[in-house]
């Protein structure tokens, strides 16, 4: 057991997927296109071109703030974060400072731990710097796209919290159809900072920050990597040093990064270019009213609703199309007779695709698999026989205490049967006549 | 054809004589290029003359005037100051660090001005990213004042009052933060209207202070500053900090009289003036009075702090609107910045910067309320307040030098109105015994064009003095 | 108080001469003086004015425009490569 408990703390970036950027008109699908051709004055931070906010990114921004329970501020604006980099067009990212859309917001994960959001605010993305040798490159496509921060305070202490939370948070936004949130792609991007501390009430007096993990295996290398590695540092009574570090992920570490990131000072003042935002308490509650069920609250739903198991539920509650797919089966389905566990073991276990399979012919599916067909008494006592005949050494197993066999023999008439007629039915019979 | 009496002309007449067929738009727009060309070695009024485009607005002028197709500015030949965005023409703002920098979009005054037939003359100098009052600080050399070539014309916008002062335009296109239409306007001996801060849009303009640039008219008359404001204003969906307000017919009341004007006068805003100013514009208070004006005392917040809370909210903005200037995407890198330049950026920079924040940027915020709030009551007392446009005339060549607060100082009586974003004009009222032109301002509420025009015109229509020309 | 011009200087990514540092901090000093006479300002329980116009929500709908084309983008810039605009190399930190 050690001696330090790990302290960390999340931000995660979340990718928009509206049509258009956050402050401009260029396409905000990016992803593998030509460098440098998205862009415009405003996002290619061309003198004199100004920003003007999109309604359904600030909305859907709001969204997830209260699909995590957020509190909203109903007056809201917007700040310049002012820095210098090569990705940075304006020299400055229009983000939120003091009045985020949302805060004071919590997750609860399956231990039943409680994972306090700060703030949930919009910002802007900076274009793509890519380094060869020893110049660098830019391609501004990505300059502009809106994306939403997710800070949380300092609540994680091991890694598998942190991938529970990320899986948790990456669920509702795709529930909430406002991100694809994948990462390998970068729609979802997460900044951990990771300190150690002997005592877990107490803040540690530096903490590290960890950046470029693009996978959701990555975090917990990343962060079991760090938390090797600082105790480390300070069982030799040294403290870590307080720094952003970047994620090899072929040789599975973190690295020091020489970036100059001692306290930057962004210098953030109210951006004058966009008039603040201001939302009635009755908007907000439009707002909310207009939240799908989110997920834990589905999967208990269909746990009690449909007598599920809680492994079925999980996966069904997965993802919203296959839990609205799954719903539409069952009613169905109901005048069938065939049973929501029914369709929920098909649907599990058969991988239906259900872009290609529509509800109705899974019932069917169901009906052809569960249906049996009648036979003629005289026929199946004619078939009983013949099997009985042909196996004795089988029913000599079975009087002997074999019981497992009266399988076999049941599979054996079916078979000669060759249609589906009810197994019980024949077990019971040829139990009758072996007795 | 260099027969054209130019300097007599105003927008209405040339757009007459185009229609009259007294001469066509290509002819006119050559007898502007042959004045610029002319008068340019001793002006240096403009970056860039545009000879090319120039010639072929005219021509499409006069295509479309034998169609006739009539257009607010068909034909008119202007010149736009060199912090408006021109597709495919060089823009700079008088800086070096912009000196190559062509934009791929128009500013939306520009494209406004184009889509009302406007012949673009050219681009004018400027002080450096408009951090000035003089127009010394450009990079390209100072324009010089028509009415006397050893004086500096004014600023940011000196060399656009230098082109019409001088005939070398019809009209043209300022912009002002604080004084920076008016001011020179004033010291060109023209009429520079400072529209309310949100009236037209900034869209494309190289940015200074974002929360006070007003693009607006500069001009002989009030009259086509009005015609000009109507193509310009609107809301703009490219700006979201401009004005969903209706555009009013900005020329439909501008010639009624003034029998129920209150014109509010405050003693501080004559405070450091110069005599000889100070008299001409009581004169022209006079004048206001006898066509029916009555004239109010009103107490302003005294100008002196808007010195103050201007330089801290500009400074700041400037600081963060030109870290966008890194040399990579365009124009040259940040050590071809000027020293005014350099020196404001340091000043925002530093108060922004983490402790002092509260102190300097927000508390200058809250000043400014209270100057907006000022206003507000003054102007439920009285329509329109007058006072001295600057507090000098046009000072000489290399006044500005070793004055790091030039511009900010120069431009105290403009300040407060450009801090609370309300509209203000420059009339011209007399010369001053050198020879120099006062001029005065009327500043009105916020959104209220239309009463500061109409004072204006009537002030000009008893006063008029756009036939006194400078000796070029 | 004393500016540390060369903290501001690179904050602000503007490459000084020392002897520029040097005339600076004079001229900044002197213009921090002058805007001290804000404090002679009563400012209690007055809210900032950020922005004078007074408007509030002004937001756009999320539809596409026309993006400018590669050449347009680089047009301006003096140093690309392979369509992307190149700078001397910066540490890795992506």
């Amino acid at each position: 057991m050690s001696k330090y408990t790990p302290i960390i703390g999340l931000e995660t970036h979340v990718e928009l997927k509206t049509n258009s950027k956050m402050f401009c008109g260029c396409s905000a699908d990016y992803f593998g296109k030509t460098p440098n051709t998205h862009t415009c004055p405003v996002c290619l931070g061309l003198p004199g071109a100004l920003p003007v906010p999109k309604k359904k990114a600030i909305e859907w921004c709001i969204k997830i703030a209260l699909a995590l329970n957020c509190e909203i501020n109903e007056f809201s604006k917007f700040d310049r974060k002012n820095y210098f980099y090569p990705d940075l067009a304006k020299g400055y990212q229009i983000s939120q400072y003091d009045l985020p859309f949302g805060h004071d917001g919590k997750v609860t994960l399956s231990s039943g731990k409680t994972i306090h959001i700060r703030r949930v605010h919009m910002e802007e993305d900076t274009g793509k710097l890519m380094h060869e040798g020893n110049i660098s490159l830019v391609d501004f496509n990505r300059s502009g796209v809106p994306l939403v921060e997710i800070v949380t305070e300092p609540n994680f202490n091991d890694a598998q919290d942190v991938k529970e939370y990320l899986q948790k948070l990456q669920q509702i936004v795709r529930y909430l159809d406002v991100s694809n949130a994948d990462m390998e792609k970068g729609e979802m991007r997460l900044e951990p900072n990771i300190s150690l501390s002997t005592n877990p009430k107490v803040l540690p007096n530096y903490k590290v920050e960890v950046k470029n993990i693009n996978s959701f295996r990555f975090v917990e290398q990343a962060i079991n990597f760090e938390i090797t590695r600082q105790t480390e540092i300070l069982e030799k009574n040294e403290t870590p040093a307080q720094e952003t570090r970047g994620f090899d992920n072929v040789k599975h570490k973190t690295f020091s990064q020489r970036s100059k990131e001692d306290a930057m000072d962004y210098r953030y003042f109210p951006e004058p270019d966009i008039p603040p935002i201001r939302f009635s308490k009755a908007q907000i509650d439009q707002f909310k009213s207009e939240l799908p069920e989110l997920p834990d609250v589905k999967l208990k739903r269909f746990e009690k609703e449909f007598a599920l198991p809680d492994y079925d539920a999980e996966i069904l509650t997965r993802e919203k199309s296959l839990a609205d797919y799954f719903e539409e089966t069952v009613k169905v389905g109901i005048k069938e007779k065939i049973t929501a566990k029914q369709i929920a073991n098909w649907i599990i276990h058969k991988k239906i695709n259900i872009d290609e399979v529509v509800p109705a012919t899974i019932i069917k599916q169901i009906l052809t698999a569960t249906q049996t067909i009648q036979v003629d008494d005289n026929e199946l006592e004619k078939v009983i026989n013949e099997v009985i005949t042909e196996n004795t050494q089988a029913v000599e197993d079975y009087k002997k205490g074999k019981e497992t066999v009266i399988m076999f023999l049941v599979g054996q008439v079916m078979r000669k049967v060759g249609k589906k007629i009810d197994a019980q039915m024949v077990r019971k019979k040829m139990q009758e006549k072996i007795q | 054809m260099s027969n054209i009496d130019i300097k007599t002309l105003t927008i209405t007449q040339a757009k007459k004589d185009l229609k009259t067929k007294k001469y066509s738009a290509v002819e006119l727009t050559n007898a502007y290029l042959s004045r610029i060309k002319n008068l340019e070695p001793k002006l240096n009024a403009f970056v860039s003359v545009t000879t090319e485009e120039a010639l072929k607005n005219a021509k499409e002028a006069d295509s479309k005037l034998a169609q006739g197709i009539d257009l607010p500015l068909l034909g008119i030949p202007i010149s736009v100051k060199d912090n408006f965005s021109t597709l495919g023409i060089k823009t700079t703002a008088s800086s070096k660090v912009l000196d190559n920098y062509i934009p791929p979009f128009d500013s939306t005054v520009v494209k406004k001005l184009k889509a009302a037939g406007m012949v673009l003359l050219g681009k004018t100098n400027m002080d450096a990213f408009a951090h000035g009052s003089s127009t010394e600080t450009s990079d390209f050399g100072p324009s010089k004042n028509p009415w006397n070539i050893k004086h500096l014309p004014g600023g940011s916008s000196g060399g656009a009052a230098a082109s019409v002062a001088a005939d070398e335009a019809l009209a043209a296109i300022g912009s002002e933060t604080a004084g920076s239409i008016r001011q020179p306007s004033g010291w060109c001996g023209v009429v520079g209207f400072k529209p309310t801060y949100g009236r037209v849009s900034r869209y494309g303009v190289v940015a200074m202070g974002s929360s006070l640039d007003s693009p607006g008219p500069i001009t002989k008359t009030v009259e086509e500053a009005a015609q000009i404001l109507q193509v310009l204003a609107g809301q703009d969906e490219m700006d979201a900090t401009t004005s969903p307000k209706e555009v009013p017919d900005y020329l439909s009341k501008i010639k009624n009289d003034i029998k129920d004007l209150k014109i509010g006068i405050s003693e501080d805003y004559f405070e450091g003036v110069d005599n000889e100013i100070k008299a001409k514009v009581e004169e022209a208070v006079k004048t206001l009075e006898k066509l029916g004006a009555t004239i109010k005392k009103v107490k302003l917040f005294h100008p002196k702090y808007a010195i103050a809370v201007y330089t801290i909210i500009q400074r700041a903005e400037v600081s963060s609107n030109l870290a966008r200037l890194d040399g990579i995407r365009y124009g040259n890198d940040r050590s071809f910045f000027g020293e005014e330049a350099k020196r404001r950026i340091m000043l925002g920079t530093y108060t922004l910067s983490a402790g002092y924040y509260d102190q300097y940027y927000n508390k200058a915020l809250k000043v400014r309320t209270v100057i907006v709030n000022n206003f507000h009551e003054a102007f439920k007392e009285v329509d329109v307040i007058i006072g001295p446009t600057s507090p000098t005339t046009a000072l000489p060549l290399g006044a500005t030098a070793g004055q790091d607060m030039f511009g900010e100082m120069a431009d105290m009586l403009v300040e407060p109105s450009s801090i609370a974003g309300l509209s203000g004009i420059n009339m011209p009222v007399g010369f001053s015994k050198a020879g120099l032109p006062i001029g005065m301002q009327i500043i009105g509420p916020q959104w209220g064009e239309e009463i500061v025009l109409r004072a204006g015109y009537n002030y000009e229509q008893a006063n008029p003095l756009f036939d006194k020309k400078p000796n070029l | 108080m004393k500016i540390n011009v060369s903290k501001i200087a690179e904050l602000a990514s503007l490459p000084l001469t020392d002897e520029e540092k040097k005339k600076f901090e004079a001229q900044l000093e002197a213009t921090l003086e002058y805007v001290e006479q804000l404090n002679e300002v009563d400012t209690k329980n007055v809210l900032p004015t950020p922005q004078v116009t007074g408007l509030e929500n002004v937001l756009r709908d999320d539809t596409t425009k026309t993006s400018l084309t590669k050449d347009q983008a680089l047009a301006n810039t003096s140093s690309q490569q392979n369509g992307l605009f190149k700078v001397k190399g910066i540490f890795k930190d992506e």
